[in-house]
């Protein structure tokens, strides 16, 4: 009990700091690592916080969160495509 | 420990709401608009609402985020400053805020044991749902059974917002020839997706069949597929998808959920009940409140799925159109 | 016993996470910040979700429990190759490649 208590609380600030990332990031993509490295974290946060107590329900949220933080990820990455491509569009007009 | 837990989610949160005002580059907002529903998930799962947590995570995090980014790729990533000065608004809402907050000072205290609310309805569905209905998870007996009429309403109304996007964006169009648009050169992705996908559509049918015991039920389900028909949408390219799903059948399918939620209410008024009274589908009454409520989250999860898949077709023909132009 | 070495494995995860994150703010360029987040994301998950397996009967639970893990271990590499390879393609320079420009536009 004592363990999952203290590896909750070291989850917490991965996910503060992976949070401070994203807020204080140089480029875009530094913002996308932070939002990955949250997701994963939360998932594996709900799948302590349900054995902390007691529940082991929870595991559907934990699995519902692998997969939203992965597709977010893609639609992301299909959205920078999108917008280089306006990019080398501009860079031809000009 | 719930409340160190608690307390420091909170916290995150302000932070997060805080930067998303006033941060004017939207892609951030973006994504601290995904790791906003992040944290309120997990302050809902510390509050043991595990179906609204569900719902949060699948719709907060997944369809909502996908669909902003898609609305940025046809706007712009720059938020305009607003060249007035905003005391005026700032006072106003200043002042309405208190006099609200000094209105429900009246109220009982929040969570209080003693609140009416936890009196008279609460009890009421606890003592009494084992043995009228006989489900495991309480929140589907009364989200399905005692307040079904509520959650035809809500599968009304997202059918209705399906049918607002559709009017004002319209479906793309089913192509004859095939144009490969999506992520190329991308093997590693291509090759995952197509290990994972069917994945997902399996655990989604688990989510809506398993809603009466566990978590779950058919608005999650709903989301959870068309969440994996999205990532297939965005890996394989938008034309590939609609030739898997087309725009035609999403709208046949989610007219067709609709109507299975409200014909079951027909059929119990044609047995000579109320309407939506489930006892009556069967001999047994507690076989027909089962029966009821697998037949409506079955026309949940196909509304909300039809609807979810149909707004982002509309969303993602209208970037497919300005990108091919 | 089994308690003891759950607990172990919890108490690593925690610090190769702890590692991670810290790691995301010490290293100097996105490339090597991405392969400090996605490799302590693997061997963290691997490790915290072993060590709740060890806790749990043999029973529905440690099924999704290992449904979880092999999950995150398809998505958590693939999306993190992914977001390198993308930000390659957006031009984003290593840290070698940014000081050597400088070199040549001071020469």
């Amino acid at each position: 009990m004592l363990i999952l208590a203290a590896t909750c609380i070291a989850m917490l600030s991965v996910m503060a700091l992976a949070l401070a990332r994203a807020l204080k990031a140089d480029t875009a993509y530094d913002r996308i690592l932070g939002v990955n490295m949250f997701g994963t974290k939360t998932a594996l946060f709900i799948a302590l916080l349900g054995f902390l107590n007691g529940r082991p329900d929870f595991l559907d949220i934990a699995i519902v969160y692998a997969l939203i933080n992965f597709i977010g990820m893609i639609a992301v990455l299909r959205f920078f495509e999108y917008t280089a491509v306006d990019d080398d569009q501009n860079q031809k007009e000009q | 420990m719930t409340e160190i837990i608690d307390l420091v989610l909170l916290a995150m949160l302000a932070i997060t709401a805080l930067s998303v005002i006033f941060i004017k580059d939207l892609f951030t907002v973006v994504m601290l608009f995904g790791i906003y529903s992040f944290l309120s998930a997990l302050i809902f799962v510390n509050l043991d609402a595990v179906d609204v947590a569900f719902t949060e995570a699948s719709v907060g995090a997944g369809i909502s985020t996908v669909l902003m980014l898609g609305t940025l790729a046809l706007t712009g990533r720059e938020e305009k400053s607003s060249s007035r000065k905003t005391t005026l608004p700032l006072l106003v809402v200043c002042v309405t805020g208190a006099a609200l907050i000094y209105g429900t000072l009246d109220m009982p205290p929040f969570g209080d044991p003693n609140n009416p609310a936890q009196q008279h309805v609460a009890p009421r569905y606890i003592n009494d749902s084992p043995r009228e209905i006989g489900l495991p998870n309480m929140v589907t007996s009364v989200l399905a059974s005692y307040r079904g009429f509520d959650t035809l309403g809500e599968t009304a109304v997202v059918f209705a917002a399906a049918i607002g996007v559709l009017s004002l964006l319209g479906l793309p169009k089913q192509d004859r020839t095939v144009i490969q648009s999506g992520l190329k050169s991308h093997l590693v992705l291509r090759v995952v997706a197509k290990m994972i996908i069917p994945l997902i559509l399996l655990f989604a049918l688990y989510v809506q069949f398993h809603g009466d015991y566990g978590p779950g039920g058919g608005f999650q389900a709903g989301v959870i597929a068309a969440a994996a028909l999205i990532l297939y949408a965005l890996v394989f390219g938008l034309p590939v998808a609609t030739h898997v799903v087309p725009p035609k059948v999403l709208k046949i399918l989610a007219a067709l959920g609709v109507l299975i939620y409200a014909g079951t209410g027909v059929v119990s008024l044609f047995l000579s009940a109320n309407f939506l009274d489930y006892s009556v589908l069967a001999s047994n009454p507690v076989a027909g409140q089962h029966i009821g409520i697998i037949a409506i989250e079955l026309g949940v999860g196909i509304t909300v799925f039809a609807a979810m898949l149909s707004i982002f077709y509309a969303f993602a023909g209208q970037a497919e159109r300005k990108n091919i132009q | 016993m089994l308690e003891i070495i759950s607990s172990a494995l919890l108490i690593l995860g925690a610090f190769f996470s702890l590692t991670g994150a810290v790691g995301l703010f010490k290293f100097p360029d996105f490339f090597t910040r991405v392969h400090a987040a996605s490799v302590t994301d693997s061997i963290a998950t691997i490790l915290i979700i072993l060590g709740l397996m060890l806790r749990s009967d043999f029973d529905l639970v440690l099924v999704k429990l290992l449904f979880i893990l092999v999950f995150m271990l398809l998505t958590g590499p693939a999306a993190a190759h992914a977001l390198a390879k993308s930000a390659r393609h957006g031009g984003l320079l290593t840290l070698a490649e940014t000081r050597g420009n400088k070199k040549e536009s001071d020469d």
